[in-house]
């Protein structure tokens, strides 16, 4: 009775699939690749029950995210290769403030069903996502537009259905007015949440529902629920971004082992989440046709801020000194096959050195140093209640047994087998009730995985005060004002130096134990080629070539 | 014999109120389900209220009960947060766990009963301590191991099954997890029969029929077996349920989307509407199957008789 | 279902059930229906012409008063010509003992249970390492010196680990079999012995229980324990685990119930507590005793499965079933980390299932 798939639940899932940068990625040297009926033929990857129906601002898991990568194209997108946000829909985007945007849409782009994809389809699409009564669980993202607090207030009713702060120009040009300064908002623009929809989403939202239809590459020719979706490449579309192939069927797998299992009998082409178990057989199995990639996603060890014992002066110390007792190079190699690397800072290397990632930022805190280690713990007044419970969630992914590679490691830093053990909770939703009502005894897993490649998205939601994903309620004036620093900041460059120096609070004050940045790990078939996985561990799509 | 039947068909009223109810509260125990919506992050208030609203979460329990029941005696059994209709997610998920139950149950009359009759007449003998040792095996290795060794071993390297099951499910497709699902259901089966026979082996009646000459077969299967079978139909009746209900790492394993799966699903979500749903139906298998054991008690021991 | 149901003469002269250890006298009890024309079982039908005779000969004490009897015999014994008790008084339990005594299976099942009870209390005896001493730079190293059975996934030693494992198993196994054997055979002897309304009330109860799925049933009652001892998993295991032995059992006592000794012990005024352990129990307490030997090993796999929910027990408790668990994904690399775990399983399993045998063997009169 394994736990659930290792389907990730991190919050959004960023949209990207392959835009007209070349994938250099994979030297693609794949036996029978190319020739004959190549553009026309599909291939069949695995795929989890997304758990929302797919509209866009509803879509906070990667498996409706995959979807909606290949049938939406935004206003920005994420290069597949570097993550950077570069424009797709987007003619221009103009701002003199960073608060008043004016956005220009290209012309020419139409849905698949031929209605034109205009400002309309934007400015729709977003009212309907802040709107409250359409219980869109990525409505926050518009939380910045003028207007939120109408169409979304935080308890009754609400007073507007559309945001204030969106007007259509005309056909192309839509404004957006935000409620304060955030330099980066255009950059944000790629996630899901941000996709036009199409009139016939608000006309007849059921059969849409049943068959979405977007302005992507693909289109949905069919979709099972529960078994299968069958995408096929759409002829019309005029994106730079072409499927080289003729479609995907997404099938359902209830287990990853499975699917990998069917990709080594030949009956799949693609499993983009290698079972952890897995990780070690998988390069002699596949050989080159095994890929693994960094992808913006973070796994932290929170603290319960709430809890007194934790939030003396003088814990940073001991949590300083847990961070120095866990082998993290140990565990990222026996654990994750090196599929994992130690985290050294608070962000995710897919940022680049420009996006604000600083490798070695936590410095020797993040290393493993028993000697230290064990000081700075009993300098900070020893574990409080002379033990530590790391608490997970145990029906998904393998957090069981990273959990306990962590514990043994701190106990044998601490010399004593139950200093540290792991505290498993039944079910992901009574773990976030648990967080909620702050109910956390000790330091607690929390994971991330960006929705754009942007440091303010490691930084801000997790650390800021009473920030939606600041699960151990973690509060420090000095990072708040270098984030509102950072965000009014209109220069891109500056703005990440201020974040970089909120993370320096963070590392000085040890808010959270960063462990390691993962990667996507992903197995082919030989029919494919060009196989790449993208910053967010999603497959790009319209990049494979099918033999 | 009809009244006693339809005596048992109007008890099942009760059990299934009962059932039901007690399913209800445990999934509404479990607390809030809203809560694992959101992914990695806090629902923002307003949002989740709504969607509790949606779901009626924000009734007291016995009023969402009434509601439910009543929707359910209508026939509309609700929907997942997924948005799918349970009375679909039932039409998909039934008849492929129907299909792979009565092949794991096959497995478990034809290849269980054979075998207890083989052991139960050469007790001590090879065959007896190589089925003895067989069952240990099964017992001892989780049925994950034996799964994933026989996918491994058939599916991917010799190449004589598919690892997986299509969503179409066929018979024939279905009977490697069958054997799976079987295995710990086969070693019970196989020493209830065992046990049995060897108790009945030395009874006055089978002595006078292999006295008065019967051919052996005839002893065997006539009188023998049929005697030894009640506690073996008693067990399989009490595995349907577990088979149908329970099959959740045999069907995770062949990528079945049956009952067990998406029940699990259903429980790991705190879908209480996906939960309750597939319960009631299993409910109803329960008590039919164990209103045909109390029937078949009576045909394999005439002596039994329901009035 | 009178008109179907085939002839069934009373007693025969080999109509079986009579146990020498019920002391009833070889001789044979005339048969009251003459439609048996020749021997046969007492239950089959052993030919077409079983079929004759449509309405069921009953004995008296017929059909009239089983109206409200659910699964209650038809045939009932002839009655006190059927015989009684003679012979020395010596009771079938002191027998059994006796026997049991000079059972070679009996003998070694009882000296590995006993082994497997002092490696439970004592496992520093044999293993004198730290079952949480984890090295993860060892994960899933094979044998060597000092190390007979390899390292598993987390480093840790598997010889000293199956070794610790022992305690919590063995407990787990041994207690929820006897709580599940021992609820479950009450309930369900009461119901089968009793019929009519305890029946149906013990009966449909069973139902209700057997309608909580093990996964729901545990996330709901074990993620409100905080406690990390065995007992509130084997509690749980006992009220999941009964329904299954009460259906066995009723089915068995059902069964026995009507075999003419048990008929004959009636008629001759025996009180129902008395027919139910001397008679009764001592016949039907087969299947339970297989069923239940069984049913040892799988609690103490179900109890990994609870831990792997997160509702079992925790870590740092060490067990069988929590180590063949987190050895299972990695069977392709290390089966060693299963091999020792789950070899552990299979001999205690073993040494139940012979000792249940051997138990029965001493219980069944037949083979003496």
């Amino acid at each position: 009775m394994r736990g659930g798939s290792h389907r990730g639940r991190s919050a959004g899932r960023g949209a990207a699939a392959a835009c007209a940068s070349a994938v250099a990625l994979l030297a693609a040297a794949c036996g029978g690749g190319g020739g004959g009926t190549g553009a026309d033929a599909v291939l069949s990857s695995s795929w989890g029950d997304p758990q929302n129906p797919l509209e866009p601002a509803n879509t906070n898991e990667v498996q409706g995210g995959k979807v909606l990568d290949m049938i939406f194209r935004n206003l920005k997108k994420y290069d597949p290769r570097t993550g950077e946000a570069q424009d797709m829909l987007a003619e221009r985007i103009e701002t003199s403030d960073s608060r008043n945007f004016r956005i220009t849409v290209k012309d020419g782009w139409r849905f698949s069903n031929g209605e034109p994809v205009t400002a309309r389809s934007f400015v729709d699409a977003w009212n309907y996502g802040a709107s409250l009564r359409n219980n869109q669980k990525n409505a926050y993202f518009f939380q910045y537009i003028e207007g939120y607090d109408r169409t979304h207030p935080e308890s009754g009713a609400q007073s507007a259905d559309t945001l204030s702060g969106l007007e259509v120009v005309d056909d192309r040009t839509f404004t957006v007015a935000l409620s304060q300064k955030f330099s980066t908002f255009p950059d944000t623009l790629g996630y899901n949440a941000y996709a036009p929809l199409p009139r016939a989403f608000f006309d007849d939202h059921d059969a849409w529902v049943a068959k979405p239809i977007g302005n992507g590459p693909y289109q949905v020719e069919s979709y099972a629920k529960g078994a299968q979706m069958s995408l096929r490449k759409w002829d019309g579309y005029r994106g730079p971004d072409k499927a080289r192939n003729g479609g995907v069927d997404l099938k359902v797998y209830t287990d990853n082992a499975t699917a990998y299992n069917d990709l080594m009998s030949g009956n799949l082409d693609l499993v983009d989440d290698i079972p952890a178990s897995q990780l070690k057989n998988a390069p002699a199995d596949l050989g080159d046709r095994y890929v693994t990639t960094p992808a913006g996603i973070l796994q932290t060890l929170a603290f319960p801020f709430y809890d007194p014992a934790w939030n003396k002066p003088g814990t940073e110390k001991v949590r300083k000194g847990l961070s120095m007792a866990i082998d993290r190079a140990q565990i990222t190699e026996t654990i994750f096959q090196k599929t994992r690397t130690p985290a050294t800072d608070w962000t995710s290397p897919v940022l680049g050195e420009d996006g604000g990632f600083r490798e070695g930022f936590c410095g020797e805190a993040c290393e493993y140093r028993p000697e230290e280690a064990r000081k700075l713990i009993e300098e900070g007044g020893g574990l409080p209640g002379g033990q530590v419970r790391i608490t997970f969630n145990a029906d998904t992914g393998s957090h069981r047994d990273w959990v306990e590679a962590v514990c043994n490691s701190i106990n044998r830093v601490m010399g004593q087998g139950k200093a540290c053990v792991p505290q498993p909770v039944g079910t992901f939703a009574d773990y976030r009730n648990r967080i909620g009502d702050r109910k956390m005894p000790g330091p607690f897993r929390a994971g991330w995985q960006m929705d754009y490649p942007l440091i303010q998205n490691f930084l801000q939601p997790l650390h800021y005060t009473d920030a939606s994903s600041n699960d151990g309620k973690w509060s420090d004036e000095e990072f708040d004002d270098w984030v509102d620093k950072a965000n009014a900041e209109s220069d891109t460059g500056r703005a990440v130096e201020n974040f970089l120096k909120a993370e320096a609070v963070v590392r000085d004050r040890m808010a959270a134990i960063p462990l390691w940045y993962q990667n996507g790990s992903a197995g082919y078939s030989e029919r494919l080629s060009d196989v790449a996985l993208n910053p967010f561990s999603v497959p790009v799509y319209d990049r494979i070539k099918v033999a | 014999m009809g009244r006693y039947v339809i005596r048992r068909l109007l008890q099942m009223i009760p059990v299934f109120a009962g059932a039901t109810l007690l399913i209800f509260l445990m999934v509404n125990v479990m607390g809030d389900p809203v809560a694992g919506l959101c992914g990695e992050r806090a629902c923002d208030p307003a949002t989740a209220a709504r969607l509790k609203a949606e779901f009626g979460l924000d009734q007291p329990v016995w009023k969402q009960y009434l509601t439910y029941m009543g929707n359910v005696l209508t026939g509309d059994f609700g929907t997942a947060f997924n948005g799918q209709e349970v009375t679909e997610l039932m039409g998909t998920a039934f008849p492929v766990t129907v299909r792979l139950t009565l092949v794991a149950i096959l497995f478990e009359v034809v290849i269980g009963i054979a075998l207890g009759v083989v052991t139960g007449l050469r007790r001590g003998r090879p065959a007896d301590t190589g089925v003895l040792v067989a069952t240990l095996v099964v017992i001892s290795v989780p049925t994950f191991v034996t799964g994933l060794l026989l996918q491994l071993l058939l599916g991917v390297k010799w190449g004589w099954t598919d690892p997986s099951v299509s969503s179409e499910a066929a018979f024939g497709e279905l009977v490697v997890p069958g054997l799976v699902l079987a295995s710990v259901s086969l070693a019970y089966v196989t020493r209830l029969t065992r046990t049995s026979i060897a108790e009945n082996r030395r009874s006055d009646y089978v002595r006078t029929a292999v006295a008065k000459g019967l051919p052996r077969r005839r002893v065997v299967t006539r009188h023998l077996l049929r005697n030894s079978l009640i506690p073996v139909v008693t067990f399989i009746g009490t595995d349907i349920g577990a088979l149908m209900g329970g099959a959740i790492v045999t069907e995770r394993i062949f990528n079945i989307h049956g009952v067990g799966y998406q029940l699990y699903q259903g429980i790991l979500r705190q879908n209480t509407q996906t939960v309750v749903g597939f319960v009631t139906v299993l409910v109803l298998v329960f008590l039919v199957a164990n209103l045909v054991v109390d029937l078949l008690y009576a045909v394999l021991d005439p002596r039994i008789r329901y009035a | 279902m009178p008109d179907t149901r085939r002839t069934h003469p009373g007693p025969e002269p080999e109509a079986g059930g009579r146990r020498p250890g019920e002391r009833l006298p070889g001789g044979p009890p005339p048969g009251d229906h003459p439609t048996g024309d020749r021997p046969r079982g007492n239950r089959p039908d052993d030919g077409p012409d079983a079929r004759d005779g449509a309405i069921a000969g009953t004995g008296f004490g017929g059909s009239m008063d089983l109206a409200a009897d659910e699964g209650r015999t038809l045939e009932d014994d002839p009655g006190p010509d059927g015989g009684g008790p003679s012979g020395r008084p010596r009771s079938l339990w002191s027998d059994a003992w006796r026997d049991l005594r000079r059972n070679p299976v009996f003998v070694v099942s009882a000296l590995l249970i006993l082994f497997l009870v002092l490696i439970a209390l004592r496992p520093t005896l044999l293993a004198s390492g730290d079952p949480l001493d984890c090295d993860l730079a060892r994960a899933q190293e094979g044998s060597r010196p000092g190390h007979p059975f390899g390292f598993n996934g987390q480093g840790c030693d598997v010889y000293t680990r199956t070794v610790h494992g022992a305690r919590t198993s063995v407990t787990v196994g041994v207690c929820a079999t006897l709580g599940v054997t021992l609820l479950g055979s009450v309930l369900g002897g009461l119901a089968g012995f009793f019929g009519g309304l305890w029946d149906a009330l013990l009966s449909r109860l069973t139902d209700v229980f057997f309608a909580i799925p093990v996964v729901l049933g545990g996330l709901v009652l074990l993620s409100v324990v905080t406690s990390n001892s065995v007992w509130p998993v084997i509690g749980f295991m006992v009220l999941l685990g009964w329904p299954q032995i009460s259906r066995i059992s009723r089915g068995a006592v059902i069964t026995a119930k009507q075999h003419d000794y048990v008929q004959a012990a009636r008629a001759l005024g025996a009180s129902g507590p008395r027919m139910l352990l001397r008679h009764i129990a001592p016949n039907a307490i087969a299947p339970v005793i297989v069923v239940a030997t069984i049913a040892l090993g799988t609690y103490i796999a179900l109890e990994a499965t609870l831990s792997y929910l997160g509702v079992g027990l925790k870590p740092p408790t060490v067990s069988w079933g929590i180590d063949i668990s987190s050895a299972s994904p990695y069977i392709r690399n290390a089966p060693h980390m299963l091999l020792w775990p789950a070899g552990a399983l299979a001999v205690t399993v073993l040494a139940f299932i012979m000792l249940g045998d051997a138990v029965r063997d001493a219980l069944d009169p037949k083979l003496r």
